[in-house]
């Protein structure tokens, strides 16, 4: 025997391990009751929003929650969202964001655990399993069993299901689009536009691939969140533990009878590891293959019950709780991890945001305006010597009636305005304009003033008409020749 | 330099290379990989054998395909054509006063215009058409012969002064750098800028001015566009508005040259380029339209 293989004994004939099916073992128990709960919620708001009707009048969609990429809308029930005012969805992006660093740093990988896709489809796909094949044991001796028609029959029944599920997914996604009534009967008909059933198409393929088969190989090798989590986990985080100082040495009941005291509470029965969904053993510690689901705390509580030991061999536990009690200390209550500065100061950000979200959205204007002055030229000496400057005005009317919008010019007593789609000789200090619902009006201004004008600043103004009156108004310049007369 | 060895953690082979005292395995590469090289040499010849690949001493080979980039893009020239044939011949068919009739038309032919203009006027005009001394700016409201959009077509089809062009427009102003001394210019240029006000006038002027120049410019300054004399009582000047530059125009005037575009460019080109000039901020109602724009205001009363 040479000195490296006394090294490195196990030496790699491959560099590559191929991937041993993973079949967890049903279990119940509170936090597989929770399981459901979440992906029951979960699933009926992904499956159900589109269907959900929100009353918009005559000139807006019915749909409750619309993403109208074509008319670049957003509505989410009462609220409608403008491309303009897209730092909504930007800070609702950012509070998910920071929602994630808050719940992180308070309970682990919750979102791994119970609420990400990947881990609700994969659950919802290991329950297929478990309805076709049976569970874990049926399940590994299928596996093994050579090929036969029973066996092909089972799998693409299976298969059959899963392609169901996968392209019921990808169906919901394009409902959120366009009008999901209307969008099912063009689909089906073969008259949605192409983008329809390319989407369908590819989700419906990666929802069939990433649930059906690459599993927990999503969560282990292509997810990206697993590693920023180890940043933002600290030693204080509640995260899926097994007391090793309560464990250790393991032993089965009998060799605990034979020989007392010399075993610790783990009978060694390896349903923690029968049950897990990504196949891992929590007795190694924590572990970026670890969700955090808490199906081995099930399992090991109802173990624990049978041989009359106390719960929580496995349990939620903060790293410094488990040198606490490692040490020989008393649990503490795991709502401690909750409330401390790390957690405080997340959540008074996540809030501040949603506050500062909630006031913009009761504080906003249904009404736009926005100005854009010409530069090239940017003035323009007329043959009586006036002056006139030519402005880009974009009139925005946000809700679905159509409104009648009074622009005025506010500075520059003596000047007077007119746009290109009406005689110069019209010109005055106000015009009004009739513009239809949820519709941007781009008019182009011509501002002119007497001659010797000098360069300033004026702004316009928009003032809808009838009662409740809105206004917007927006700064620009006046330019003139500087040294004229 | 090969220095092949087994490599005793991994009894693999090494490549025989060093570097810094690192070595590197000789690692088979995977079956997949290879089938994937395989394929790419296949694509490739297939693809040199396909499309235009190898250069030779006259030309490159062609391809069996007969594929080249600039047939492509021809074809994508066509197919860009083709789109816009609708729209041309509607273009070609609306006679220019009937434009503004539709606004949809109007729009496409001041946009179509806008791209025209970049290309073929800016070099005198300016990118924002504001011109400079010698080249007018069409922003303004001042027409030397006139800015409705028919006449706008016209003088772009026939140009200004053009050299040998019979429907050309053209006017030439007078030089009297040798009728008129020094001393009498002055007071002519002083007459012609009291009109706006610039100067004080005075009596030599103002005689000098109906002898010689009323007959063109009016008693008043006010230019005729049937001759392209400018108007010279409005404040905008085209070769400059100090006495001396106008002295100088008096004396040795200089005439400005706008190409006829009509052998240049195709009529639905210069329709629209009209039409973008016109939308400037300057252009000016055709007569026929404004009395037709009155009748519907009367209909709808
Ligand atoms: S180790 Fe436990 S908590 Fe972690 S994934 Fe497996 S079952 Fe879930
Ligand atoms: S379920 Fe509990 S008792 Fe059984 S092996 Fe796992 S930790 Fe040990």
């Amino acid at each position: 025997m040479s000195s490296v293989e006394q090294i490195a004994p196990e030496r790699p004939t491959k560099l590559f391990a191929k991937r041993q099916s993973v079949h967890p073992r049903r279990i119940d128990g509170p936090f597989r009751r929770f399981k459901w709960l979440v992906m029951f919620v979960t699933l009926a708001i992904y499956y159900g929003t589109p269907w959900l009707r929100w009353d918009r009048g005559p000139y807006a969609p019915d749909q409750a929650v619309l993403i109208d990429l074509a008319n670049q809308r957003f509505y989410m029930f009462g609220i409608e969202i403008w491309p303009h005012e897209f730092y909504f969805v930007a800070g609702l992006l950012i509070m998910a964001g920071i929602g994630l660093f808050l719940v992180t740093s308070a309970v682990g990988r919750a979102w791994c655990g119970y609420s990400c896709p990947q881990t609700v489809w994969t659950d919802l796909f290991q329950h297929v399993d478990r309805f076709v094949d049976g569970d874990r044991n049926a399940r590994m001796r299928l596996d093994a069993a050579p090929w036969s028609a029973g066996k092909a029959a089972r799998r693409a029944f299976k298969w059959t299901i899963y392609l169901v599920i996968a392209f019921w997914t990808g169906g919901a996604w394009i409902m959120y689009f366009a009008d999901a009534p209307t969008l099912t009967r063009d689909f089906w008909n073969g008259d949605a536009a192409s983008v329809a059933y390319g989407t369908v198409a590819v989700l419906t393929a990666t929802t069939f691939w990433l649930g059906g088969f690459m599993r927990e190989q999503v969560c282990i090798y292509m997810c990206p969140w697993p590693r920023i989590q180890g940043a933002l986990i600290d030693e204080k985080s509640l995260i899926v533990t097994y007391k090793d100082w309560r464990g250790e040495p393991r032993g089965s009941v009998k060799k605990a009878e034979k020989d007392p005291g010399a075993f610790g509470d783990c009978i060694d029965c390896n349903l923690c590891v029968a049950v897990c969904p990504t196949g891992y053993d929590i007795r190694k510690g924590p572990d970026v293959a670890c969700i955090t689901c808490s199906l081995c705390i099930d399992a090991c509580d109802r173990v624990m019950k049978e041989v009359g030991r106390p719960r929580g061999l496995i349990d939620y536990a903060t790293l410094e709780d488990c040198r606490h009690e490692a040490a020989g200390g008393q649990p503490r209550p795991a709502w401690r991890t909750l409330l401390r500065p790390r957690t405080v100061i997340y959540f008074t950000i996540w809030a501040g945001i949603g506050l500062a979200l909630l006031f913009a959205l009761g504080t906003r204007t249904h009404l736009g305006i926005s100005v854009e002055p010409d530069r090239n030229p940017s003035f323009m000496l007329l043959s009586d010597g006036s002056v006139r400057n030519a402005y880009t005005v974009k009139l925005r009317n946000m809700q679905s009636r159509p409104r009648a919008l009074q622009l005025e010019l506010e500075g520059i007593p003596a000047a007077e305005m007119w746009t290109d789609d009406m005689p110069r000789q019209e010109a005055a200090r106000k015009i009004v304009r009739e513009i239809p619902p949820d519709t941007t009006l781009p008019l182009r201004v011509y501002v002119i003033a007497p001659p010797g004008s000098p360069p300033q600043a004026f702004g316009f103004a928009a003032t809808t008409q009838g009662e409740r009156p809105e206004r917007a108004a927006s700064e620009t310049r006046f330019e003139a020749p500087e040294n004229e007369r | 330099m090969a220095n092949r060895r087994l490599d005793e953690a991994t009894g693999t082979e090494t490549v025989g290379h060093e570097w810094d005292g690192i070595e590197e395995l000789d690692t088979p590469m995977p079956r997949w990989w290879l089938w994937t090289f395989f394929a790419t040499v296949v694509f490739a010849v297939g693809y040199a054998i396909a499309y235009p690949a190898w250069p030779l001493v006259e030309k490159g080979t062609e391809g069996v395909l007969g594929w080249t980039s600039r047939g492509e893009f021809a074809r994508e020239m066509q197919h860009e054509r083709d789109g816009r044939a609708a729209l041309m011949a509607q273009l070609t068919a609306t006679p220019i006063e009937r434009l503004a009739d539709d606004p949809e038309l109007m729009r496409a032919a001041v946009a179509g215009g806008r791209a025209a203009f970049k290309v073929n006027c800016v070099q005198c005009h300016g990118s924002g058409a504001a011109g400079s001394a010698g080249y007018p700016n069409l922003n303004d409201d001042d027409w030397l012969w006139g800015g409705d959009l028919k006449t706008i077509e016209y003088t772009l089809l026939h140009g200004i002064r053009q050299p040998g062009e019979d429907t050309t427009r053209t006017s030439l102003m007078p030089a009297f750098g040798g009728a008129l001394s020094s001393e009498q210019i002055g007071q002519v240029a002083d007459h012609v800028l009291s009109f706006s006000g610039k100067a004080k006038d005075n009596a030599a002027g103002a005689q000098l001015f109906a002898d010689n120049c009323a007959a063109c410019h009016g008693p008043a300054g006010t230019g005729n566009r049937e001759l392209g004399a400018p108007n010279l009582a409005d404040a905008i000047w085209l070769y400059g508005g100090t006495s001396e530059s106008i002295a100088q125009q008096i004396r040795q005037p200089r005439h400005g040259v706008m190409p006829a575009w009509q052998h240049r460019l195709d009529p639905v080109t210069i329709r629209m380029l009209a039409a973008y000039v016109h939308s400037l901020g300057g252009g000016e109602q055709f007569v026929e339209v404004a009395a037709n724009a009155a009748d519907q205001a009367d209909e709808q009363r």
